[in-house]
Parts: structure tokens; C-alpha cells; sequence
């Protein structure tokens, strides 16, 4: 494995006397699809918000790219190259489908904010570049014929899949996923997990990925990384993980004598 | 495609230019309506920007346009500021045998401590004023008005600058109370304010704004607030108020945006106080109360928040209103129950606007025209 693309160092979070996480670490190298899984509370996005600046870690810290992450907020870190999907979908309800996406372009405009005040010469040429862009990446995902759809209207399994594509339009290197497949039904699912393979390749990513259903975890990621109680109890390959009985314990319980 | 909106708005102009000296010859009474329409506009579109696209509630308005007045005032009538005197560090010998009571009191003047943290500021600013004036008072005729103008607009910017960095971190009803204590705060400072007359007011004020003034300001704010607001940087606006966590996690800076839009908004007021103050020729702390704020902000919510053509819609209608029930209380043809309502014109004012965001809680226009989303 190159070096690590994200790197977690005994990452803590504290909420006044309740340990969400402690000290976890793990790292994700460059194009690797890592799962995340952990029964309920695990705090699976406890980890997800420290990444994305969200929360601040009490303890330990979050580097990307060999740098720190550290205290920056959420949209320098997105900057970096971090973006992320929400575990119950946060898309933009006013806009429409193009306008979502067009929302993530923002940062990687080249002219400034006098220019757009003014419609200088150099915004018709970004727009252009912006729009083309941005239906390309509604075309690959099969959603350019609904781009003046009010992205509210849009059926579940759209939005989610608006979701990343809004995520992929701010160009990362890494994508976080949280919970993508929650509400969707088994065809949906599969569907799902072509989706995120297909991201994963096509546009060189990193993918982690936070999910309750073994299925989809087990069927698509390459290492998962196992929280119970906010302690990291396992990592290792689906196949290594199924036969752990840590996890095992942590999801069906331990037996005990009767 | 290309500049579409750019040769619209140098049509605009034109046409202002050209119908301009019929407008102006007009009835004073009517000319007077039509000039105040111009005003609401400026100040409705600017407050949309921050109400209705970017969703955070600013109570202040009036605050920013009284800022932009008092400033393109005293630019026009070449008031200097003086500065304000150190406070005195401590009592002299002679000062506490006189009276002793009376001189702990004002040793112990709390506002040495605000003169540490604001006086040399104010004073610098006051500096920097009374160095600008005279740069304005050597420009001939128009160039004159114009600049006094932008300077009460950039004056009003850098207010609204400066209210916004610390108060924007606040959402909802404690945003409407900070701008709304910001927009008290200028008024009362503006009542003890000598070199601009106090509270009673500053008159004298040359008469400079004119039809073509007002509607080609109120067409630029209507243009760049239009361009802003349908540009990938708009969109930014929007996100944030839709979803400030989603827009944060996008890359969007979002405390970036919401003091760029107060400060675009303050801007405009500004302007939209100079063109105020260029035209009644007179002005008095109290036309810049909260009341005045809340008539823009009535404004933007009853032409429905973050719709451009409604909120101008209802900026005209709201400014006109008033005047139309004053005509209809004097229409002699009318039975006098029906004239004794219409003389009560700010009760059916009040009416009217319940009625409608009971009737349209939306905004009188909101949905009417169909989003747009490639761009202009």
C-alpha cells in the first residue's frame, strides 16, 4: 500500500462526559474502498464529522494528504479534497437538480466575486465550462433529463444518487459515504453497489463508506474497519471480519451460560 | 445569450435618459410618488438579497440606508467632523477641592474605557472623512452628487461589513434583534449628533436626485443583485440558505456569503438614502426608525422571499398603496362611509397585509415565474 491518503491518529471525540470515540485509528490509501461498520451508537459518523471538520477530535488527530486537518472547517476541507454524502440526504430543497451540483462547483470557480457582480468577460466562459461540466456529471449518472427537476421531487433513490454526484462535483479524492444505501430496497441496493464501484474507478477515488448492510458492505469493500462503543475492535478483509468474534459478539451478542 | 441582461440594463438607461426631462416636468405630486418607488426599489432589492436568498433575517435596514444618507448629506454640504476630545485622565487638585462629588463622578466616567477601545478609531475615522470632503467638493455638477452617493454606499457597505462579522454567527429572531439594535443604535446616535443636526434633523440638502438617478440606481441594484444571484457564486447564496451544514461540506464558506450579501445589501441602502436625501432635501433621524426597516422588510416577504420580480412588484405596490387610499378618500363621488374608511388608509395598509400572508404566506408572487437554471 502507498502512503495513506487519510490517516486517523488516535482519533477521540468527547461530548461532556460521553466518549462517542476513543481513539480510534485507521488510514485509507489512495483509491482503496474501506467500510465502516459498527451497530448503532458505534460512532461510525461521530468519525465521519471529525473528518469533515464538523467536529473538532478532543484528542488525536486527522491527516490528509501527509498534512494535518486539524481545526480547519468544513469547507477548507472539502477544499483539500474530502467530500462527503449525509446520512439523511441534506440536498439543497430549493434548487433544482442542475443547481445542486452547480452549488459544489462554487470553489473551483477561477474569477472573482466582482466579476459575477458585473458579468465580466470571464464569467460566460466559467458558466460554460461550469454547465458542461456539471451535465456530464448528471449524464453518467442518468440524471440529466431531470436537471430543472426541483431536486425535492426527485424519487429516494435519486436523491441519494444526486447526493453524489453533488459530492463528486467538488472533485475530491476522497468520498465519504454515510449510510447510502439506508431505505433502499434489495434491487435498489445492488444497484447501489455498481454505483459506488463505478464512482470508485471511474473518477480514481477513495471511498469510505459507512454501512448497516453487511450485504452491500461485504459485497463491494476491499478492508472494513469495525467500531463498537467507539473503539476500533477490528479491521481486516470481509472475509477475515465475518469470522471475527469480536463482531460477531458486538453484533449478535456473546453467549452466555444459561 | 451573451450579455442579454448587460444590453437590457444599458436599455434601461437609455430609456431613463430619454424619458427624463418629460418625467420631469411632471405633476411634484406624482413625481414625488414615482422617486420614492424608485427608492423602495433599491432598498427592496437589496434587503432580498439578504432575506431571501441568503434566509437571514436582518431587521436593520434602515439602519444602513440612514448611514448612506447622513454621509452622501454631508458630503454634499461639506460637514466636517470634530474630533472627539480624550476624556480626562484624572482630576486635578483644584477640580476636587471645588467639588469633590462631582469630580469622582466624572473621574470615574465609564466612557474613558470606551474611548480606549473606540475613540482613536471613531477619530480616525472622522479623520479620513473630513480628508475625503474636500476631494468630493472639487468635482463639478454631477460628478459631485455621484461621488457623495458612492461614498454613503461604501460607508454603508463597510457598516454593514462591520455589523456582519460578529452578528452573522448568530441564526433566526437573534439576528433580527442584533440588526434591529444596530439600526436603533445609528438613530440614536444620529439624534445627538451636532455637526448633522441632531435630532432636529439636517436640511439644506441640495436637490440632486432625479428621475434618471433613482431608476438607473434601482436598475443597477436590480442587475447585479440579478447577476449574483443566477451565477454559479449565487448559487452559493442560496445553499446556504437551504442547508448551511450541506453548503459548509460543498465548499461553500458560508459566513464568507452571508457577509458578502449584507454588505452588497448595505451598499445599495446606502445608495438608495443618498438618492432619499438628494431629494427631500431634508432629513431627521426618526425617517430612518425601525418602522422604516420593517417597511422593507414587509416588502420582500409579501413579494415573496428570494423572487426578484415579486419583491419589485411589491416595492412599488407597498410605496403606492397609501397614496391610492389617500386619492380614494377623496373621491367625491364615494359614499361617505366608504371615504371615512379610506381616510383610515394606514389601517386598511395594515389589512391589506394581513389579509395577503394570510391569503399567500408564500409572497403575492412567489412561483409565478418559472425558475431558471441555465445561465443567463
Amino acid at each position: 500500500m502507498s502512503a495513506p491518503l487519510l490517516d486517523l491518529d488516535n482519533i477521540t471525540v468527547q461530548f461532556g462526559g460521553l466518549k462517542a470515540v476513543a481513539d480510534v485509528s485507521f488510514s485509507i490509501g489512495e483509491r482503496e474502498l474501506v467500510g465502516l461498520i459498527g451497530p448503532n451508537g458505534a460512532g461510525k459518523t461521530t468519525i465521519f464529522n471529525a473528518i469533515t471538520g464538523v467536529y473538532r477530535p478532543t484528542a488525536g488527530h486527522v491527516s490528509f494528504l501527509g498534512k494535518k486537518v486539524g481545526h480547519h472547517p468544513p469547507y477548507i476541507i472539502t477544499a483539500r479534497g474530502i467530500a462527503r454524502t449525509f446520512q439523511n440526504i441534506r440536498l439543497f430543497a430549493s434548487m433544482t437538480v442542475f443547481d445542486n451540483v452547480r452549488c459544489a462547483c462554487n470553489m473551483h470557480l477561477k474569477h472573482g466575486i466582482s466579476h459575477a457582480l458585473w458579468r465580466g468577460t470571464k464569467v460566460a466562459a466559467e458558466e460554460q465550462r461550469i454547465e458542461r461540466d456539471v451535465m456530464e456529471l448528471l449524464e453518467i449518472f442518468g440524471l440529466h433529463e431531470q436537471r430543472d427537476e426541483n431536486a425535492k421531487a426527485l424519487p429516494y433513490g435519486d436523491q441519494r444518487r444526486l447526493e453524489i454526484v453533488r459530492a463528486l462535483a467538488t472533485k475530491p479524492k476522497l468520498l465519504l459515504l454515510d449510510e447510502p444505501a439506508a431505505g433502499m430496497n434489495p434491487t435498489e441496493k445492488v444497484e447501489l453497489m455498481k454505483l459506488i464501484r463505478f464512482v470508485q474507478e471511474k473518477f480514481a477515488l477513495a471511498v469510505l463508506l459507512v454501512e448497516h448492510d453487511m450485504k452491500v458492505v461485504m459485497g463491494i469493500c476491499e478492508r472494513i474497519v469495525v467500531l463498537d462503543y467507539g473503539l476500533k475492535i477490528a479491521e481486516g478483509t470481509p472475509g477475515e471480519i465475518r469470522a471475527n468474534p469480536k463482531v460477531i459478539a458486538a453484533y449478535l451478542g456473546k453467549e452466555t451460560a444459561a | 445569450m451573451f450579455e442579454r441582461t448587460k444590453l437590457i440594463l444599458v436599455a434601461c438607461i437609455a430609456a431613463f435618459a430619454a424619458l427624463s426631462p418629460l418625467i420631469g416636468g411632471m405633476n411634484p405630486y406624482y413625481f414625488n410618488i414615482l422617486i420614492s418607488v424608485g427608492i423602495s426599489l433599491i432598498l427592496a432589492v437589496g434587503l432580498n438579497l439578504v432575506n431571501g436568498y441568503t434566509g437571514q433575517f436582518s431587521l436593520g435596514h434602515a439602519g444602513f440606508m440612514a448611514v448612506g444618507a447622513y454621509l452622501a448629506a454631508a458630503m454634499s454640504l461639506g460637514i466636517l467632523f470634530p474630533y472627539l476630545d480624550p476624556p480626562q485622565w484624572a482630576p486635578t487638585a483644584e477640580e476636587l477641592a471645588a467639588d469633590p462629588q462631582a469630580t469622582v463622578a466624572k473621574w470615574t466616567y465609564p466612557f474613558k474605557a470606551l474611548w480606549l477601545l473606540f475613540g482613536w478609531l471613531i477619530n480616525a475615522l472622522f479623520w479620513c472623512h473630513n480628508h475625503i470632503i474636500p476631494l468630493g467638493a472639487a468635482l463639478p455638477g454631477w460628478g459631485k452628487f455621484l461621488f457623495a452617493l458612492f461614498y454613503g454606499g461604501a460607508i454603508a457597505a463597510l457598516a454593514g461589513l462591520t455589523v456582519g462579522v460578529p452578528s452573522l454567527r448568530l441564526k433566526g429572531d437573534y439576528l433580527a434583534i442584533v440588526t434591529l439594535g444596530f439600526n436603533e443604535i445609528i438613530r440614536v446616535v444620529l439624534q445627538s449628533a451636532d455637526p448633522v443636526g441632531a435630532s432636529r434633523g439636517l436640511p439644506g440638502i441640495p436637490l440632486a436626485t432625479n428621475f434618471f438617478w433613482t431608476f438607473t440606481f434601482a436598475a443597477l441594484a436590480i442587475y447585479v443583485v440579478w447577476n449574483i444571484v443566477h451565477s454559479t457564486y449565487g448559487r452559493g447564496f442560496l445553499a446556504v440558505r437551504d442547508d448551511e451544514i450541506a453548503a459548509e461540506a460543498m465548499g461553500i464558506n458560508t459566513t464568507k456569503y452571508k457577509v458578502l450579501a449584507f454588505v452588497i445589501a448595505a451598499f445599495f441602502a446606502g445608495i438608495a438614502g443618498g438618492l432619499y436625501a438628494h431629494f427631500f432635501q431634508y432629513i431627521n433621524p426618526e425617517g430612518f426608525n425601525f418602522m422604516k426597516s420593517v417597511d422593507i422588510v414587509v416588502m420582500v416577504i409579501l413579494g415573496g422571499m428570494g423572487s426578484m420580480w415579486g419583491v419589485c412588484a411589491a416595492a412599488v405596490l407597498l410605496t403606492i398603496l397609501p397614496e391610492v387610499l389617500r386619492k380614494v378618500a377623496k373621491i367625491e363621488a364615494l359614499p361617505e362611509w366608504a371615504r371615512e374608511i379610506a381616510e383610515n388608509r394606514m389601517i386598511i395598509y395594515s389589512l391589506i397585509l394581513i389579509i395577503l400572508m394570510l391569503a399567500r404566506p408564500q409572497g403575492l408572487f412567489a412561483g409565478w415565474v418559472k425558475k431558471k437554471t441555465r445561465p443567463a
